[in-house]
């Protein structure tokens, strides 16, 4: 343990990236709605913005978000060219409910299912909604953001507008 | 790879995440909140991950000093809860110390975690995922399950061992099906355990025992179906309440059927489940409920996010069998109509129930002591949950959306028993919710509750008034008030107030006031929680 710590101590003043801002996406498999395993760390928006965002047909700040980004996504890809992957950690329960869910509301996102938290974990996600912007041109996460309250979704939008130029 | 490639020397990642929930107790008879005698309680864990390339490798720190009231027991002291080291290439994932994994559904193999329910049962051994060729995914692994929390984690005795296949034919054959309207794909497991705990000199336990399945999904174009069956062999298990489950040396079969179709506004989904005698654990003696479950049987009702419906009457899995249904549908009036409005309306229909499987008992406990049969998807008369609900939600302007719900549930607690006193409870419960937008940072949002019942403690009113400012901050008071409970003295308020501040991955809050006992749900599992009275800190952060 002590020597663990130690060494991430001097792996911390060596430069290290100690932020989840400026990493890369974790290459972590996870299920399209039609069933098909991906690797996450594949999507590359050709280097235009993407957003990852964590939900489950359960969590209604999750729901609030991406139903109101969903009013603005058309404009939004038109102006930054962003890709919104919604990431459903939806267990056996209720990811049956997840594909009628996003077809009902009509959202034009990337869905994909993570069943037992795997990307979840990978990304260091406590609760959901977790949002994080990812720089598809490097590829780092540059923003990331826990919970929604309305208004967010600005914030959101003016960090997509700052790497899309 | 694109990581880190503008840095010469590359020393890799460190990331990982925080959570930290402390208590202050006060005492409260009123509300039976007891005072324990270490006055506050720390759960706290915080994960540490390091990865360079292909190789992974972490660990976590857990710190119950002491657990939270309420928190199940076995969880104490602090140290070391989960370690791994993960490598890997394009074909093949190798992780060694403590993982998770789900097989299918779960039913026969799901090792994973929900924190905030105490739940843990992490394998700790081998586990090789391989994907020999495009399409094809197979895994084997063999571990002991994490069990408890004594200054570090602790595995128990048995030995869970277990493959899975998976083919996902649209991939195998892309240059012909890849973009085809029909896709499907198979897979199959085979998972046993070992263990040698036996605490009855009555009868011979088996040590290995084996469950086996398969499973399909298909589906063409908007239609989907879905489906998986699991056969467990003999596991006898003591049953110390109810004589007719005893150490019973039945089979046990699950099966699982989805049915869905959908489309830009509309959305259906239709669930079947049948259970009988799918208990099973890395053990066959008595345990806490949730301890040494190697498969997961998920719930089929609805997981309710408003207070009084998710947490008065939540329907959990029964473990002895259960036929359980549920229908769901969504559907969105378009915008721009007469009826949808500006903006649409949206309407959710959810229907589900489970009742207790149709069993003919066989009276023949002194020789073979297959206790009874059955058949798939027979039920009995005898309905342990039916919840119906449904929900209207509607966006008026920009600035404001509302939303009414209606719940109708018949709960029998005489088998479920959550509830103080266990009967047949009949309940209904109305919500409104409405959400208005002050100005670009400012909102308020109100709920109103009311759940009317004859039996258990009766009725109950519910309000929550919730202020943001984004994206920092919040502010929340709400009540419950038992004023429909049919001895005076124990129609109590329960109000309770929240103040939380977010930056960022950071969130911090503290909440002041009452919580009545309930139960507490996430995912699928829920765990009872007694009443408090206090302060709570909650911190979540990850870097």
């Amino acid at each position: 343990m002590k020597k663990l710590l130690t060494l991430s101590i001097a792996l911390a003043s060596t430069g290290i990236m100690m932020a989840q801002n400026g990493k890369s996406i974790p290459s972590i498999k996870v299920k399209t709605l039609e069933g098909k395993t991906i690797d996450i760390s594949q999507i590359k928006n050709n280097g235009k913005p993407i957003v990852i965002s964590f939900w489950a047909t359960w969590c209604k700040p999750c729901k609030a978000e991406l139903n109101t980004i969903a009013e603005e996504y058309e404009d939004w890809q038109d102006e930054t060219g962003v890709q919104l992957i919604a990431v459903s950690i939806d267990d056996a329960r209720s990811t049956g409910r997840v594909e009628p869910y996003v077809n009902s509301q009509g959202w034009d996102y990337t869905v994909l299912l993570d069943p037992n938290g795997d990307l979840k974990r990978a990304m260091n996600v406590n609760n959901v909604p977790h949002t994080f912007l990812v720089d598809g041109s490097t590829g780092k996460i540059v923003w990331n953001h826990n919970n929604y309250s309305p208004g967010d979704e600005e914030e959101l939008l003016e960090q997509i507008e700052k790497i899309a130029k | 790879m694109y990581s880190q490639e503008s840095n010469d020397l590359d020393l890799g990642n460190i990331s990982g995440n925080t959570q930290v929930i402390a208590q202050y107790y006060n005492e409260d008879t009123l509300i039976n909140a007891a005072l324990p005698d270490h006055i506050m309680g720390l759960n706290s864990f915080t994960n540490i991950n390091y990865s360079r390339g292909n190789f992974r490798a972490g660990f976590r720190y857990e710190t119950y000093l002491n657990p939270l009231e309420g928190y199940p027991s076995g969880f104490s002291g602090t140290g070391i809860g989960y370690r791994y080291v993960n490598w890997k290439n394009e074909n093949i994932n190798i992780t060694v110390g403590n993982f998770f994994e789900q097989f299918g559904s779960g039913t026969i193999l799901r090792a994973y975690e929900e924190p905030n329910l105490g739940l843990n049962n992490a394998l700790d051994g081998i586990k090789i995922k391989y994907e020999p060729y495009k399409g094809i995914n197979l895994t084997g692994l063999i571990g002991k399950q994490r069990v408890a929390f004594d200054d570090g984690f602790q595995n128990g005795n048995g030995i869970v061992r277990g493959f899975d296949g998976d083919i996902d034919f649209n991939t195998l054959f892309d240059s012909t099906f890849a973009d085809s309207k029909f896709r499907i794909s198979i897979g199959g497991s085979f998972v046993s355990k070992y263990n040698n705990d036996n605490n009855t000199a009555d009868f011979i336990l088996p040590k290995n025992v084996g469950a086996y399945g398969g499973r399909i999904a298909m589906r063409y174009g908007k239609v989907r179906f879905s489906g998986e069956y699991i056969l467990k062999e003999n596991d006898p298990y003591p049953n110390p309440t109810d004589e007719r489950f005893n150490y019973i040396y039945n089979n046990g079969e699950g099966i699982l059927l989805n049915l869905g179709y959908s489309t830009k506004g509309l959305g259906i989904d239709l669930s079947a489940k049948h259970n009988d005698n799918m208990l099973w654990r890395s053990t066959n003696v008595s345990v806490a409920p949730t301890s040494l479950l190697i498969g997961f049987l998920p719930t089929m009702s609805k997981q309710h996010t408003y207070n009084l419906a998710s947490t008065m009457y939540p329907y959990a899995v029964n473990f002895l069998g259960e036929v359980a249904f549920q229908a769901d549908i969504i559907y969105k009036i378009p915008k721009k109509t007469a009826i949808g409005g500006k903006y649409g309306t949206s309407i959710n229909i959810n229907f589900a129930t489970a009742y207790s499987p149709n069993r003919t008992y066989l009276n023949d406990m002194d020789s073979s002591r297959k206790a009874y049969t059955t058949t798939p998807f027979n039920a009995s008369d005898s309905a342990f949950v039916k919840d119906f609900n449904v929900e209207i939600k509607r966006k008026f302007s920009k600035k404001f959306k509302a939303a009414l719900t209606y719940f109708n549930f018949v709960f029998d607690d005489r088998a479920i028993l959550v509830a103080q006193h266990h009967e047949l409870i009949y309940a209904d419960i109305f919500v409104a919710e409405a959400t208005y937008k002050i100005n670009k940072h400012h909102s308020v949002r109100i709920e109103a509750q009311h759940l009317r019942t004859d039996q258990d403690r009766g009725n109950w009113a519910y309000g929550l008034i919730e202020y943001s400012i984004s994206p920092h901050y919040f502010f929340a008071v709400m009540d419950q008030y038992n004023y429909g409970n049919s001895i005076e003295v124990e129609r109590l308020h329960y109000p309770l107030a929240t103040a939380g501040y977010l930056k960022g991955p950071h969130r911090f809050s503290i909440q002041y006031g009452k919580q009545r006992a309930g139960v507490f749900c996430v995912g699928g599992v829920c765990r009872a929680v007694p009443a408090s009275n206090g302060v709570t800190f909650t911190l979540t952060t990850s870097f």
